[in-house]
């Protein structure tokens, strides 16, 4: 069974006021026109990976990191107080999966990974924050990459 | 990409592939590359099978036949590894740098 996550926030956090998720009516989409296999994909996570000599992130850090994709597995560390990061700590590809990404665009099975993929701390307790800062500045990242689509990993 | 059905059903992502698995594994649990690269390569088909704004895919992975347990406790109270203090944390935080920094 999917575990419910909107009533564990509440009692997880109950010594707040109840945290208002997202809810949104309908869902913006633009369909694909080529097969995958044709397409520029872009790799994202929100699991707050970044490299070990960058400053970590921190509570209500909106900002975002640029990961190349030739970046070694064992250079890259994860910041993040939603979720235990122990595994991904041990196995970035957990939640920043780019060595599977690299194997898949090697592979012929999508036509090019982005370069760089692109990492935040999804933590963030303000959702106009995210819409209004952070996410129009990844948009014109992929724009200027001209990706096809992204693939967002969240934690 | 999710692991938490509800929010996802909620937000309404345009497209959206979730596996039951606890947070912190949305693409697999840690070294094992093949089942990693199984749920990422569905997620990539999920891109052209899904024709209908909001469709969330759900894969077929199992976290662990045996034990279900972690979906009673993942995200409750006490779920959470404790963490050090600020102060330990910003020493530990030095130290890391320290090691790592590029010239």
């Amino acid at each position: 069974m999917p575990v419910a996550y909107i009533p564990r926030t509440r009692d997880l956090y109950n010594d707040f006021t109840p945290y208002r998720w997202v809810e949104n009516d309908s869902a913006p989409f633009t369909p694909l026109t080529k097969p995958v296999a044709d397409c520029r994909i872009a790799l994202i996570s929100s699991g707050g990976i970044m490299f070990r000599d960058q400053p970590r992130f921190h509570r209500e850090d909106a900002s975002y990191r640029r990961i190349p994709l030739d970046a070694r597995r064992d250079d890259l560390s994860v910041w993040h107080f939603g979720y235990p990061t122990g595994d991904a700590e041990r196995d970035v590809n957990c939640v920043f999966p780019l060595e599977r990404m690299r194997e898949l665009a090697a592979a012929g099975v999508i036509g090019e990974l982005v370069d760089p993929a692109f990492s935040f701390m999804g933590g963030i307790y303000s959702a106009r924050k995210v819409r209004d800062e952070l996410a129009p500045q990844i948009v014109d990242e992929l724009k200027r990459a001209h990706a096809d689509a992204f693939f967002l990993v969240p934690a | 990409m999710t692991s938490a059905l509800d929010i996802t059903q909620s937000v309404k992502p345009p497209r959206a592939v979730f596996v039951n698995f606890p947070l912190g594994h949305q693409t697999g649990p840690p070294d094992q590359p093949e089942l990693q690269r199984r749920i990422v390569t569905d997620a990539m088909r999920a891109f052209e099978t899904i024709s209908t704004p909001a469709t969330i895919v759900e894969l077929p992975y199992v976290w662990s036949a045996q034990d279900r347990s972690w979906e009673e406790i993942d995200y409750t109270k006490g779920w959470m590894p404790a963490r050090p203090s600020r102060e330990a944390a910003d020493a530990l935080e030095a130290q890391r740098q320290a090691k790592f920094r590029r010239s």
